[in-house]
């Protein structure tokens, strides 16, 4: 397939252009780490943004960082590491979970698929932190929304519309993002030996209580075994995590007094700053179930006081592997690679309409017929296509990847 | 506004009879004097009587009155509480206000989720008082907290003085039941986190009315800080005061509030409220720290000493809940305090690059002069938000010196990078400064994403945006036969 690798935004937005008068359909590329998420589709091009990249302004002071789409990610976090600061939704690396080396994700395909770790729940997901845009429609027009403020209201709010949107309206020229202090320090709560109910319980009185926590995941013992951090693979029984940042003595204080009420669920360990970072960054990445490579992957959605009910069914159905984060709200699962709609009809059942599934990692011939994303509703589905309409009429950005004809 | 279709209106006889056929009894008003009570909202400068008001109680029944009205080419004023500051739901001559006002209860409360789902009509203040027993609380808190409903803070994605921490309404907000002008019934989110396809809820905060209208809302609900504190900080100049907001940011402490008044309105405030406010300070600084009292402490502290390096030449912490509140108080009654010492007043509401700031009120300083009318400024200066109040008289001709002075302070806003309006919303009040911030393809493109949820144009129209065009038009796609838009751009 041929490539182009614009370097400019008016190289951009001709590229867009000149697809359109073609009518050669783009496959929209960042880093290239997710381009097997999704539907498969037929593009007559590979439309590279590595070329735009550059961090553009940056002012700690005023929390706010514009960077063009193509910018690596990992460049971003040490600029803003360089002041103490950080993207407060936790970006996660999903290069090794599609077979691709870590670090090789770009700021745009990060908002592209509006991707967050388990800061999730205090923090908002990456479309809570995207400011504005330059972008270039599928009718190959440059055009912006929002700006670099922290509060605007003037016109829709396209940036929203723009994450998650996987780059099947418009290709993202640069992008604005709210940036905020990172935590000084981290301390980790481990509760241990507790089924899915009782981390969901657990993990709830902790979310109901005063003490700020940041994160909540629950891992079975045949992942938690997986992890490097020697406490959590040594445990030996499923393990809770329950996250705590802030000042030194503020998140001293809030742990002592959190383990003391989680002692009525289980036995309470606590982990320091650097196993903390690494336990997270696991539970972020998803990386209990890279491996092995060929068992799909699904990422499920759901009220949080669902997720115990959810994940033991889909797990007695289909021996499916899993792992809990957002407090019981988001449940990863991989299953057998030889079941036969991937385990989506039991998947989509179990969520029913409280929630979605999506397809994360399958096989093309797979993800051709199985649908990647949440099915939607009749009038819910009329209303996406017309969206797609305003943006890309003749369907030249990664047409087909969420849903056939969008 | 659009003009009003004459054939519409005199149809109105059989549009109200309709009208009564799905929403019985009292629902539907054509009186005379009961429909005054609708033609105009927080911001009285606009008035319009409206056509006919329609109060549906069922979701059902909102989705009959729009599929009517929609058949029938009548437009549609959606209306919450009615305390727009930028006459978002300003009637039309040849519409139907569609009020929310029976949508007032909290259909269910969910602690373990941490979740509310209330009716469109309930107010904001309404779902907190709901849940403060155990101890939550829902964050957005618009000044108007006590009449505005959860559905106006949908359609105007409402602010309030603790959104640098705590996010403005789109990031507390999980779902939404809503009907689209065809009558149809759509849910976007619900309890569970993120969208699974296009993020239509992020649209839909912030739409002004204009993409449909919401019947339920989902909320998130956060559990109550266990202390607050706030400190007052005097400056000699507004710069300094400034340049303090940012050291404190800098420092990597995000407070819940950081509120800013410069010398005319801490006047105003001071003589109304009695707040203990200091009178010989240029600028005031309300600065909030909350969280675990170990931690607030500890900030506390550190934004005192941060403050002293800044050059405070006034320092007072709060020292009890009452203390604190009292310091709110002045703050929160800025605008009637305003509203004392002048006949009229216009609320500005522009976002800026905070370090554009003390530039900012320099040039409007100017403009003040220039047009020879006063200035107050209050100012979310943690976010940037800033609101002038223009001093003037209506009954000496002075509306529209006031509105040309508001349109050149909101340039300028722009002109530094920053944006027209931060939580008011532009309704009617700032469309046609929205060229000065947006291209025309910018705003083409955002009329083809109302295209797609409405159409014909019947819901809120000649509100946002300044031009209105018709969806064929906008849709069309100037590209045939390989010939490309743009045969200057080169090729590569």
């Amino acid at each position: 397939m041929n490539t182009l690798r614009p370097a400019t935004a008016s190289e951009l937005l001709a590229a867009v252009q000149n697809a359109l008068a073609d009518a050669t359909p783009l496959e929209i590329v960042g880093g290239g780490t997710k381009r097997e998420l999704g539907r498969p589709f037929q593009a007559g091009r590979r439309l590279e943004l590595s070329g735009l990249n550059g961090i553009t302004l940056y002012e700690p002071g005023e929390l706010v960082l514009r960077a063009n789409a193509g910018t690596p990610l990992t460049e971003i976090e040490q600029a803003l590491k360089e002041q103490r600061q950080e993207l407060a939704f936790e970006p996660p690396d999903l290069g090794p979970l599609f077979g691709e080396a870590a670090g090789k994700q770009t700021i745009g395909g990060i908002l592209a698929g509006n991707l967050a770790g388990s800061r999730r729940i205090k923090m908002g997901a990456a479309r809570d932190h995207f400011l504005g845009f330059n972008a270039v429609s599928g009718r190959g027009e440059a055009f912006k929304s929002g700006g670099r403020v922290m509060k605007n209201v003037t016109g829709y709010d396209l940036s929203k519309l723009m994450a998650g949107s996987w780059g099947t309206l418009a290709v993202l020229s640069d992008v604005t993002l709210k940036v905020l202090p990172a935590a000084e320090k981290t301390r980790t709560a481990l509760v241990l030996g507790l089924d899915a109910a009782g981390a969901v319980a657990a993990m709830t009185a902790a979310l109901k209580g005063p003490h700020d926590v940041s994160g909540a995941a629950h891992l079975p013992l045949s992942l938690a075994r997986l992890s490097s951090v020697s406490y959590v693979q040594g445990a030996g029984r499923d393990v809770t995590a329950l996250r705590l940042e802030g000042p030194p003595a503020s998140v001293a204080h809030r742990c002592a007094e959190l383990t003391k009420e989680l002692t009525q669920f289980g036995a309470v360990e606590e982990l320091h700053s650097m196993n903390s970072a690494e336990l997270w960054r696991e539970i972020r990445d998803a990386r209990f179930i890279v491996s092995p490579q060929d068992r799909p992957v699904w990422r499920v959605s759901v009220p949080p006081q669902n997720g115990p009910g959810v994940a033991e069914k889909i797990a007695r159905a289909l021996g499916a592997s899993w792992f809990m984060d957002w407090g019981g709200g988001l449940i990863w699962l991989s299953v057998s690679k030889d079941i036969a709609d991937a385990g989506a009809t039991v998947m989509r059942a179990a969520v029913g309409d409280a929630g979605h599934a999506t397809l994360y990692r399958a096989p093309a011939d797979l993800r051709a017929v199985v649908p990647v994303f949440q099915p939607q509703a009749p009038a819910l589905a009329a209303l996406t296509a017309r969206v797609k309409d305003s943006f890309d009429p003749q369907r030249i950005l990664n047409p087909g990847r969420m849903y056939a004809d969008v | 506004m659009p003009a009003p279709n004459r054939a519409v209106l005199a149809r109105r006889d059989r549009i109200v009879a309709a009208l009564r056929a799905i929403v019985p009894g009292e629902g539907v008003i054509v009186d005379d004097v009961a429909l005054r009570a609708y033609e105009s909202d927080g911001i009285s400068a606009y008035k319009q009587k409206p056509m006919i008001v329609v109060l549906p109680g069922t979701t059902d029944q909102v989705s009959r009155v729009l599929k009517y009205c929609h058949a029938n080419t009548v437009k549609v004023v959606p209306r919450g509480g009615g305390t727009s500051l930028s006459g978002g739901a300003m009637p039309l001559e040849d519409g139907v206000v569609l009020g929310l006002g029976k949508f007032n209860r909290i259909r269910k409360i969910d602690f373990d989720n941490r979740v509310v789902v209330a009716e469109p009509g309930v107010t904001n203040l309404g779902i907190t008082n709901a849940v403060q027993h155990q101890g939550f609380y829902y964050a957005p808190d618009p000044s108007s907290q006590i009449a505005c409903t959860i559905g106006g803070n949908v359609a105007e994605n409402s602010g309030g003085v603790h959104c640098l921490k705590y996010g403005m309404t789109s990031n507390n907000v999980l779902g939404v039941e809503m009907v689209l002008m065809t009558g149809e019934v759509i849910r976007l989110g619900g309890a569970h986190l993120d969208s699974d396809g296009y993020d239509l809820l992020g649209i839909m905060n912030g739409s002004e009315g204009l993409l449909g209208v919401v019947t339920e809302v989902t909320v998130r609900i956060l559990r109550k800080s266990a202390t607050a504190q706030a400190l007052l900080l005097g400056f000699a100049s507004n710069e300094s005061a400034g340049d303090c907001v940012g050291a404190i940011i800098a420092a990597g402490i995000i407070p819940a509030g950081m509120e800013m008044m410069d010398r005319p309105a801490i006047h105003a405030v001071e003589d109304f409220v009695h707040a203990g406010y200091p009178l010989d300070v240029e600028a005031l600084l309300i600065v909030e720290l909350d969280g675990p009292a170990i931690e607030v402490g500890e900030l506390v502290a550190r934004v005192e000493a941060i403050s002293r390096d800044c050059g405070a030449i006034y320092l007072r912490v709060s020292n009890s809940e009452q203390e604190r509140e009292i310091f709110w108080a002045g703050r929160k009654a800025a605008f009637p305090a305003v509203g004392r010492i002048t006949p009229d007043y216009l609320c500005m509401d522009g976002t800026i690059p905070r370090a554009q700031l003390p530039l900012v009120l320099k040039r409007t300083d100017e403009l003040s002069k220039k047009y020879g009318l006063r200035i107050a400024n209050v100012f979310h200066a943690g976010d940037g938000n800033l609101h002038p109040l223009i001093l003037f008289d209506a009954n000496n001709g002075e509306l529209e010196r006031a509105e040309k002075l508001g349109a050149d302070i909101l340039r300028l806003c722009v002109e530094v990078g920053g944006v027209l309006t931060g939580e008011h919303g532009v309704g009617v009040e700032k469309r046609d400064l929205m060229p000065v911030m947006f291209t025309e393809i910018d705003l083409n493109q955002q009329q083809r994403l109302k295209c797609a949820f409405d159409p014909l144009g019947l819901l809120n129209p000649g509100k946002v945006f300044p031009q209105l065009h018709r969806c064929a038009e906008l849709g069309r796609l100037h590209v045939t036969g390989g010939r490309l838009p743009h045969p200057d751009i080169p090729r590569f």
